[in-house]
């Protein structure tokens, strides 16, 4: 006995962590969610998802499952009920024809489906080009899949959209695929119709598979969301990545879903069914009431967001922290140009002096640089008060 | 216009500067819109939901159910209207069913509001009967759940 401890301690268990997972650099947000969750009463604009508690007709729909007994797997690709359920929406939503049985698979949140998606596609090497500032979880999604992230930089003087011209200084032979993710976290980003129009005559010459998480395609306040499928003859090259994490404020529940060709959808579910076998069985019967019944609650909190987002944008621009208008999710992205402060140093200080908590726009790749990711995923008393709190920090400077 | 309406529903005390902020217009024309709502008519009141429970003094309620002779002329809406005079009624409603006019009638005690009833609602002319429910506890009233615990705390930070 007493040699085996021996053996185990000679071990050095973290050099045995596989390469890659070692080469994986860190979140940036776990630092940060450390620092202020170790500070009582500060007010956090750091927190990347909806302060509504899921509408009760939801709950309910779940719980009345509970007590009728569903809580066996379902099948790999989720319920027929609720494969259908997202065809109906998919015809509603976005005009477009999917058959539930074949191009619909549901998955555990859309971090599954990404996970996914790039497993799916990716051979050792290829190149997926991705967009940032853009949401933590693609460049490691994609390397642990083998893959390789091309990265390309988007800025504020253009609205943080993604340019044709982009995507093209970045195409490789190795080039497979281009992650889009619009509305986009952290910038509140959207692509027009026009915008992706562009894009798409990029990706049909140069051949490529898109995915596109469309998480936040219900949060939008100047029009409604276009996805690239929508445009002609992009169905079948875009890998549909939705959820309802965001628009019905189900992010515990972890209910995600694709849309997309038959091939790439079975290949998916092979994978899906092997890690995950299926997603929650009553988060599923609460999917169900979502998005059959759901539309109402969910154009309420919509309508919430938009008028703290008119509230807290002015806000910021008024004390002197430049934003552009952000026309989805629920992110504002002040510049601390003209600071002299870096997004770190300043989210930093903004926490300990102020105790307002902002996620430094360098966490969401390096164009983030010089940027502050504010969540108004929060009450409109507390955005109010974070704006003073700024204000204060500002003009103790001078600034 | 239906905007302000909305958010002065939920909280009457927004500053004509807050709302304008909210929907992204100017202060003077907010301003001046709700000012002719409150001139027409179309905002009535702003009032105080109280938690008269938690507060040191607390009232009866009850919900009075009528049935009515219909009057040739004037409906239902005279013996209505004498209803809504007394200070001690808080509202007054013409409903469908077996009754005709719902009212609740606010009181400090049960007694009171009992003798109430019966000196000054039951023997109204037109008045054919009433029946009296006694609030016993509210769980929500205009929309806020009075016996709401506090919401679950999220992450502080989340990517
Ligand atoms: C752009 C984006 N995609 C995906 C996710 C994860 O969503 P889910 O809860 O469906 O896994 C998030 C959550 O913050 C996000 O911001």
């Amino acid at each position: 006995m007493k040699m085996r401890m021996k053996e185990i301690s000679a071990l050095r268990p973290e050099a045995k962590v596989a390469r890659k997972v070692r080469a994986m650099p860190p979140s940036g947000i776990r630092k940060f969610f450390d620092m202020v969750n170790e500070m009582d009463e500060a007010i956090s604009l750091g927190v990347g998802e909806p302060d509504f508690v899921t509408p009760w007709h939801i709950r309910e729909a779940c719980i009345y499952s509970l007590e009728e007994g569903y809580t066996s797997y379902t099948s790999n690709k989720g319920m027929p009920d609720l494969r259908e359920t997202i065809a109906d929406h998919a015809k509603g939503w976005l005009g477009l024809d999917y058959d539930s049985e074949e191009e619909i698979l549901v998955t555990t949140g859309v971090s599954e489906a990404v996970d996914l998606a790039f497993r799916a596609i990716l051979d050792p090497g290829d190149e997926v080009v991705v967009p940032e500032p853009c949401y933590v979880a693609y460049v490691p999604d994609i390397m642990m899949a083998g893959g390789v992230a091309s990265t390309v930089s988007t800025d504020s003087s253009n609205q943080f959209k993604l340019t044709p011209e982009a995507i093209e200084c970045a195409i490789t032979d190795r080039t497979k695929a281009l992650l889009l993710s619009y509305p986009n976290n952290p910038t509140g980003a959207i692509m027009t119709r026009g915008d992706l129009e562009e894009i798409a005559d990029v990706v049909v010459e140069n051949d490529l598979l898109v995915v596109s998480d469309e998480v936040y395609d219900k949060l939008t306040y100047s029009e409604k969301h276009t996805s690239l499928a929508q445009l002609d003859g992009m169905q079948e090259r875009v890998i549909v990545l939705n959820g309802l994490s965001k628009s019905h404020a189900m992010t515990g529940w972890r209910i995600g879903y694709v849309l997309g060709d038959p091939a790439l959808v079975a290949a998916m579910t092979k994978i899906h069914q092997y890690t995950m076998l299926c997603a929650p069985t009553m988060a599923q019967m609460a999917a169900v009431e979502a998005l059959s019944r759901g539309d109402e609650e969910m154009l309420k909190m919509r309508h919430e967001y938009d008028l703290r987002r008119r509230l807290f944008v002015s806000g910021l621009n008024r004390i002197g922290l430049t934003c552009f208008e952000p026309k989805g999710a629920f992110y504002a992205f002040p510049s601390v140009e003209g600071t002299g402060m870096t997004s770190a140093e300043f989210s930093e200080m903004l926490l300990n002096e102020q105790k307002v908590a902002v996620v430094p726009g360098d966490v969401f790749g390096p164009s983030g640089e010089g940027f502050l990711r504010c969540s108004y995923a929060t009450s409109r008393e507390e955005l109010i008060e974070a704006l003073d709190r700024m204000e204060t920090f500002l003009s103790k400077r001078g600034l | 216009m239906r905007e302000i309406l909305e958010i002065l529903s939920e909280n009457a005390r927004a500053t004509p500067t807050e709302i304008a902020a909210l929907l992204g217009r100017e202060v003077e024309d907010v301003a001046r819109e709700i000012r002719e709502m409150e001139d027409s008519g179309v905002i009535r009141k702003y009032i105080t939901l109280v938690d008269w429970e938690k507060a040191d003094r607390s009232y009866v309620y009850a919900v009075i159910e009528l049935k009515v002779a219909l009057q040739r002329n004037t409906g239902y809406d005279a013996v209505a209207e004498r209803i809504a005079r007394f200070s001690d009624v808080e509202s007054v409603r013409l409903i469908s069913g077996d009754h005709d006019i719902s009212a609740t009638v606010r009181g400090r005690s049960m007694k009171e509001v009992a003798f109430f009833v019966a000196e000054k609602i039951a023997t109204l002319e037109g008045v054919q009967s009433t029946c009296t429910h006694f609030i016993l506890k509210s769980y929500k009233e205009h929309g806020v759940i009075l016996t709401e615990k506090p919401k679950p705390k999220r992450l502080v930070v989340t990517a």
